[in-house]
C-alpha cells in the first residue's frame, strides 16, 4: 500500500468574529503518495481554509492534519520542511531576480551555495525560465510568474505540492502549459492537492476528486466513479420567452420516464435526463409554444455532478 | 514527535534534520535581506546619513560661524557637538530600525504578501521575527558608527569623543540596536503601509525630540515634570547610554539605570512585536 502523505481528520474551522463563519465543517481527507488530488467546490466552499490550515498558515478550531506523519499544528517547522505551497496569488520577492527568488528558497530551505545554485539552474530549465534569469517578477506576465511561483515551491523537494486555485487569472494558454507543469510533476512522484473552481482542472489533471460545499465533502473519489455514481446526467437549459403557465409543461416532463427532475428557472427550464436520446426532439417541439430561444445542453461532467449534490452552479 | 506509528510508511525525510536546518534557514533569510541591501547600499547611506550630516552641519559648523552666533548654538556652549553625537547616534539606530523592519514588514505584510514564502521556511515564526529584528540591529550599528566620523570632520568645534569602557560601547550599541529593531516589528507589523507615513509624525518625531537626543536628561532638571515624563521614552536609554559610552564627559545617567531599561523596552517590544508578527501571519 501506498503512503499516506496527507491525513486530514475531523477538520473544522469557525471564524468568530462578529458573524459566526463556519468555514470547514468535519472534512475527513487522505491523500497518498504520488496522487493529484482536486479539492473542487465553488468559492467559499473551504478549500482555501483547508489548504491553510495545511500548510500551517492557519489554526483549526479542532481536527488534526497531518503531513508526511507529522502534526501541522504541534511541529509546523518541521512540518513545513515537507510543504511546498503556490498561494492563490502572487507572493514572489519582488526585491529578488527571478533567478533568486529560486536560489533564496533554497537556502531558506538549509541548501548550500553549490546546491541552491544547481536546484536554481535547473529548476530554470525545467519550467522555461532561463531566459529571465535576470529579471524582477514585476515584469513577468500572470503566466510566467505562476510558473516560477511553481517552480519555487517544488525546489526544496517537498513531500506533497499544495496549489490553491493555479490557474486563477491566467489566460488559456497559460493555463495549458501550468497544466503540463502539474502533470510533469507526477513523474517526480510529488503528492499535489489543488483547489479549483474549474471543472475540466479537476477532471483532466486529478486522480480523485472530493466535491465540497459549506465546508463539507459531498463526494469522494476518481473523476470516473463520480460521474458514475451520481448518475451521469445530461443538462438542458431551455432560455424562454414566456415564463407563464409553465406548470402544466413541467408536470408532463417530470412524469416522463426518461426524465430525472424538470424544474423552472429565471429564463425558462432546466431539465435533467440520463440521456438525450429521444428526448431532445420533443423538448423542442414542447418549449416552441413558450418561443424557445436558446437550448444549452451540458453533457455529463463533474459540473452536472456538482449541481446535482449542491442545487446550483460552481460559477455563483 | 510523530504518532505516525506502523500506520504510515514514512516517506524519506529529504532536508536536513536536527537544529542545524533552523541555523541555516535563519542565515539563508539573513543572506537574502543582506542581498537585498547591498542592491540599495547607496540608498542605505544616504537614509542613514543625510539627517546627521545636515543637523551636524547646520548646528555645529554653520551657526557657530554666523556673527553674533545664534541662541541655541551660543546657549549650549562649545561642547554642542559632544553633547550631540550621542544623541545622533541614538536617532540613526532608531531610523535604521524603523526603515529595515516596520518599512518592509508593513508592505509585505499589505498588499503583496511577498513574506508569505519566507514564513513559510522551516523555521518557528519568533525565529523568522528575530532575523528581521537582528538584521535591523545590523543596520542601526553602522548608522550609529558612521555618526562618528561625520562628528569628528564637520563641527567647527571639535568634538571630545572618549571611550574609556570599550565593553559598555559594544553592549549599549547592541542592546540599543535590537530595541530599535524590535519597535520597528512593533510598528511595520501593526501598521498598514497606508498609515506608515503617519507613523513618522506621531511617533518617529515625538520620540526623537522628547528623546534627550539634542539635550541631555540631566539639563531637564529644571523642568521636572518633563524630565519624569520622558523616562517612558525608550531613545532617552539610548542618547543617555551612547553618551555614558562615548562622551562620559558630559552629565549622564549612570550605566545602572541605562542597561535595565534598554533591557527591560527590548524585552517588552519584542514580545509586543513577535505577537504582531504571529497575528498577522496566522489566523
Amino acid at each position: 500500500m501506498k503512503p499516506l502523505i496527507v491525513e486530514i481528520e475531523a477538520l473544522t474551522k469557525i471564524y468568530q468574529s462578529k458573524l459566526r463563519v463556519v468555514a470547514v465543517d468535519g472534512i475527513d481527507l487522505e491523500l497518498k503518495q504520488g496522487e493529484i488530488f482536486g479539492l473542487l467546490g465553488p468559492n467559499g466552499a473551504g478549500k482555501t481554509t483547508t489548504i491553510s490550515i495545511a500548510t500551517t498558515r492557519t489554526l483549526p478550531t479542532s481536527g488534526t492534519v497531518r503531513v508526511a506523519g507529522i502534526d501541522v499544528v504541534k511541529h509546523p517547522a518541521h512540518a513545513r520542511r515537507h510543504i511546498g505551497v503556490v498561494p492563490q496569488f502572487n507572493t514572489l520577492d519582488r526585491s529578488l531576480t527571478v533567478y533568486e527568488n529560486l536560489y533564496f528558497h533554497c537556502r531558506y530551505f538549509g541548501f548550500s551555495h553549490l546546491n541552491a545554485r544547481s536546484r536554481s539552474m535547473q529548476l530554470l530549465d525545467q519550467f522555461l525560465l532561463a531566459e529571465r534569469k535576470g529579471v524582477y517578477p514585476g515584469q513577468l506576465s500572470g503566466g510566467l510568474a505562476q510558473r516560477l511561483q511553481i517552480a519555487r515551491a517544488i525546489a526544496h523537494r517537498p513531500t506533497v505540492l499544495f496549489l490553491d486555485e493555479p490557474s486563477a487569472g491566467l489566460d488559456p494558454q497559460s493555463r495549458l502549459a501550468m497544466w503540463s507543469a502539474v502533470e510533469g510533476l507526477r513523474k517526480e512522484g510529488i503528492t499535489v492537492l489543488l483547489t479549483t473552481h474549474y471543472m475540466e482542472e479537476a477532471d483532466s489533471l486529478s486522480d480523485r476528486v472530493a466535491i465540497i460545499d459549506h465546508g463539507r465533502v459531498l463526494a469522494l473519489g476518481t473523476p470516473e466513479k463520480l460521474k458514475t455514481t451520481f448518475g451521469a446526467q445530461t443538462l438542458f437549459d431551455l432560455k424562454l420567452k414566456t415564463h407563464e403557465a409553465l406548470e402544466p409543461l413541467l408536470a408532463t416532463l417530470n412524469a416522463r420516464p426518461d426524465v430525472t427532475s424538470a424544474e423552472a428557472t429565471a429564463d425558462g427550464l432546466r431539465v435533467i435526463a440520463p440521456t438525450s436520446d429521444g428526448l431532445l426532439p420533443d423538448l423542442v417541439q414542447a418549449a416552441t409554444g413558450f418561443g424557445l430561444r436558446d437550448l444549452a445542453i451540458t453533457e455529463p461532467s463533474l459540473e452536472t455532478v456538482f449541481i446535482q449534490l449542491t442545487g446550483r452552479d460552481l460559477r455563483e | 514527535m510523530s504518532n505516525s506509528g506502523e500506520k504510515i510508511s514514512r516517506p524519506p525525510i529529504r532536508a536536513q534534520a536536527g537544529s542545524g536546518i533552523y541555523i541555516k534557514a535563519f542565515f539563508g533569510l539573513y543572506l537574502r535581506d543582506l542581498r537585498v541591501l547591498m542592491r540599495e547600499f547607496v540608498t542605505f547611506l544616504l537614509r542613514v546619513g543625510m539627517q546627521p550630516l545636515l543637523f551636524l552641519f547646520v548646528f555645529t559648523y554653520v551657526l557657530p560661524h554666523m556673527a553674533g552666533g545664534n541662541p541655541m548654538a551660543a546657549g549650549s556652549g562649545p561642547g554642542f557637538g559632544t553633547v550631540i553625537l550621542p544623541g545622533l547616534m541614538a536617532v540613526a539606530i532608531m531610523f535604521s530600525g524603523i526603515a529595515a523592519v516596520a518599512l518592509p514588514l508593513s508592505s509585505e505584510f499589505g498588499i503583496t504578501r511577498e513574506i508569505d514564502d519566507r514564513v513559510m521556511c522551516p523555521l518557528p515564526l519568533w525565529a523568522v521575527a528575530l532575523e528581521k529584528v537582528c538584521f535591523s540591529a545590523m543596520q542601526s550599528m553602522a548608522g550609529a558608527l558612521l555618526v562618528i566620523p561625520m562628528a569628528y570632520y564637520i563641527p567647527a568645534v571639535p568634538v571630545r569623543a572618549d571611550v574609556h569602557n570599550w565593553f559598555l560601547v559594544a553592549l549599549v550599541l547592541v542592546l540599543a540596536s535590537l530595541l530599535a529593531g524590535s519597535l520597528g516589528l512593533v510598528i511595520g507589523s501593526s501598521v498598514s503601509p497606508k498609515q506608515i507615513g503617519l507613523v513618522f509624525s506621531i511617533i518617529v518625531v515625538p520620540i526623537t525630540f522628547l528623546g534627550c537626543v539634542y539635550y541631555t536628561w540631566a539639563g531637564l532638571g529644571r523642568i521636572r515634570w518633563l524630565q519624569i515624563v520622558v523616562l517612558l521614552n525608550p531613545i532617552v536609554y539610548m542618547s543617555e547610554g551612547l553618551r555614558a559610552a562615548v562622551t562620559p564627559s558630559i552629565p549622564h545617567m549612570p550605566w545602572w539605570a541605562i542597561i535595565p531599561a534598554l533591557l527591560l523596552f527590548t524585552v517588552v517590544l519584542g514580545k509586543l512585536g513577535l505577537r504582531g508578527f504571529r497575528k498577522r501571519v496566522l489566523t
